[in-house]
């Protein structure tokens, strides 16, 4: 007979346990990922087309959200800048926030709702109707076949995908700001170019998604491979990955602001 | 060329097999029949390596199955062809691209060569005509048979078929059935047929194991079976409800259960 503190302690350290497995599990299938990474990557085609579905499908999202974003910045910045008599730098104030952090973490978010989702119910579903089975019965790996080019699909398309929405943004923050609040253009454009470090800011947006990327679609991948070949299991594995990617996105972007912008 | 020897294997506490011995030599097919669960499909999951035996040996080619690394693993399936319940084809690629996969993957054959080999597996199973048509375009039927031109592409040593009578109308049957038996003598190889379909497979077979309990509990050639007395093969091939293997799986009384009577 368990007292009553065991059996919280217990109900407490089960999902801690599991936890710990399925990470242990998620690092062990990240090496057999990379272990095979030179074929998928030598086979070009099978990532191109990985890119097509991950990347290229998601641009009108990231495109419109993109502009709507930049857009809101300008107004909401424009209101606070022309209190203290800055709106000149309202430029600046849209493309800092842009490239430093909405861009990256705002696109990775989309993406993992768009691609990621997508890309793990793919798996879940080739597992769950024996593809993947049927794959390794002929002697070829699907991890080498179809996580591989799925993984490194992502990983690629993710800091375009920022980038564009950066852009997008930008290009956003102009029309509200130039076109509809009548901000002098010039002023713009030449703080921006002035304010706006290369190394630092645009830098480190790019690593900043590049590691999105990379954890979105380890993230995605995984949860596809491990979900249970049922379509509750496939249901569960896709809400997973969006969740646990949205957690992922927002710690990570915590830890590489602090490295990168305050030097801890 | 696949060999059994004292094998068994559970999923987590359930035991499936329990202390299985068989062979299947070159030139034979071989039924494996039994209810369901009684571990046949466990039974071709182990000679493909996509499961390990606990206990005793799967050997396939003088092989062991359980102690190959990955490598290995792969060099021995390009061996093996299998056809899957459900017929487990790619759904994003057409019919053709589904039975070219193989030659692709592992033949390394020019496209022309691919082309002709994929045409000649399909006229095989009388599906060239659907060679264009993507896999939800077809009935459960059509996609078995483009499963099994798929599977067929490499002219595999051993064939293991999955419940390949399923869902297939008569004349696709005996097709199917015919094909099985042709390949296997013009291939020389070894086939292994797990099914329930007790007319057909007895028409094609060379032996025959039943499976219950994750036990063989009975085998011998088609005419031993027919003439067989053994309850559970009487049971099995006459299709009787009441017999070794109870169509009920163990529960309170029925009447209890309506709550007719008191427990």
């Amino acid at each position: 007979m368990t007292n009553p503190l065991s059996r919280a302690l217990q109900s407490l350290g089960a999902p801690v346990t599991n936890a710990l497995i399925k990470l242990g599990f998620a690092c062990r299938f990240l090496v057999s990922v990379l272990k095979v990474s030179p074929f998928a990557l030598c086979r070009f085609s099978l990532t191109m087309r990985e890119i097509w579905f991950a990347g290229v499908l998601s641009v009108l999202i990231i495109v419109v959200s993109g502009l709507f974003v930049g857009m809101v910045l300008a107004l909401q910045g424009y209101e606070t800048l022309v209190r203290f008599g800055a709106s000149s730098s309202l430029g600046v104030l849209v493309a800092l926030s842009l490239v430093r952090e909405l861009g990256p973490v705002i696109g990775a978010l989309l993406f993992a709702s768009r691609a990621g989702s997508a890309i793990t119910a793919e798996i879940g579903l080739m597992k769950a109707t024996e593809q993947l089975s049927a794959m390794e019965m002929m002697a070829v790996n699907p991890v080498a076949r179809v996580v591989a080019p799925k993984f490194w699909g992502g990983v690629i398309s993710m800091p375009l995908l920022a980038a564009l929405f950066s852009a997008m943004g930008i290009f956003g923050g102009y029309l509200v700001g130039v076109q509809l609040l009548g901000l002098d253009a010039g002023s713009f454009w030449s703080q921006m170019q002035s304010a706006v470090d290369f190394r630092l800011d645009v830098v480190n947006g790019v690593i900043k998604s590049v590691c999105f990327g990379f954890a979105v679609s380890l993230i995605a991948v995984f949860e596809g491979y491990d979900a249970p070949p049922t379509a509750e299991g496939v249901s569960g594995a896709t809400t997973r990955t969006v969740v646990t990617s949205a957690l992922v996105i927002l710690g990570l972007d915590v830890l590489l602001t602090a490295f990168m912008f305050r030097g801890i | 060329m696949v060999v059994f020897d004292d094998v068994s294997f559970g999923y987590g506490e359930q035991p499936v097999l329990r202390d299985l011995s068989l062979r299947i030599d070159r030139g034979q097919v071989v039924a494996i029949m039994g209810g369901s669960g009684s571990g046949k499909t466990t039974l071709l999951k182990l000679i493909g390596g996509q499961l390990r035996a606990r206990t005793g040996r799967v050997l396939v080619d003088g092989d062991d199955v359980g102690t190959m690394n990955e490598t290995t693993l792969y060099g021995m399936r390009r061996k093996l062809g299998m056809l899957f319940q459900f017929g487990a084809l790619f759904t994003d690629l057409s019919v053709y691209d589904n039975v070219a996969f193989p030659l692709r993957e592992r033949g390394k054959l020019p496209e022309s060569v691919v082309r002709d080999l994929v045409l000649m597996k399909l006229h095989a199973v009388g599906l060239r005509g659907a060679a264009q048509l993507m896999p939800a375009e077809l009935s459960g039927g059509m996609a078995r048979r483009v499963a099994l031109a798929r599977a067929i592409a490499l002219d595999p040593a051993i064939m293991l078929y999955d419940e390949p009578f399923t869902g297939l109308d008569p004349i696709s049957l005996g097709v199917t059935g015919q094909l099985i038996r042709e390949l296997n003598d013009a291939l020389g190889g070894a086939s292994i047929v797990v099914t329930h379909d007790v007319a057909e497979s007895l028409a094609i077979v060379d032996y025959v194991y039943f499976l219950a309990d994750g036990a063989v509990v009975a085998q011998g050639t088609p005419d031993e079976v027919r003439a067989s007395t053994h309850p559970f093969v009487k049971q099995f091939i006459n299709a009787e409800p009441d017999g070794p293997v109870p169509f009920h799986r163990d529960a309170e009384p029925y009447a209890t259960a309506l709550n007719l009577e008191r427990p």
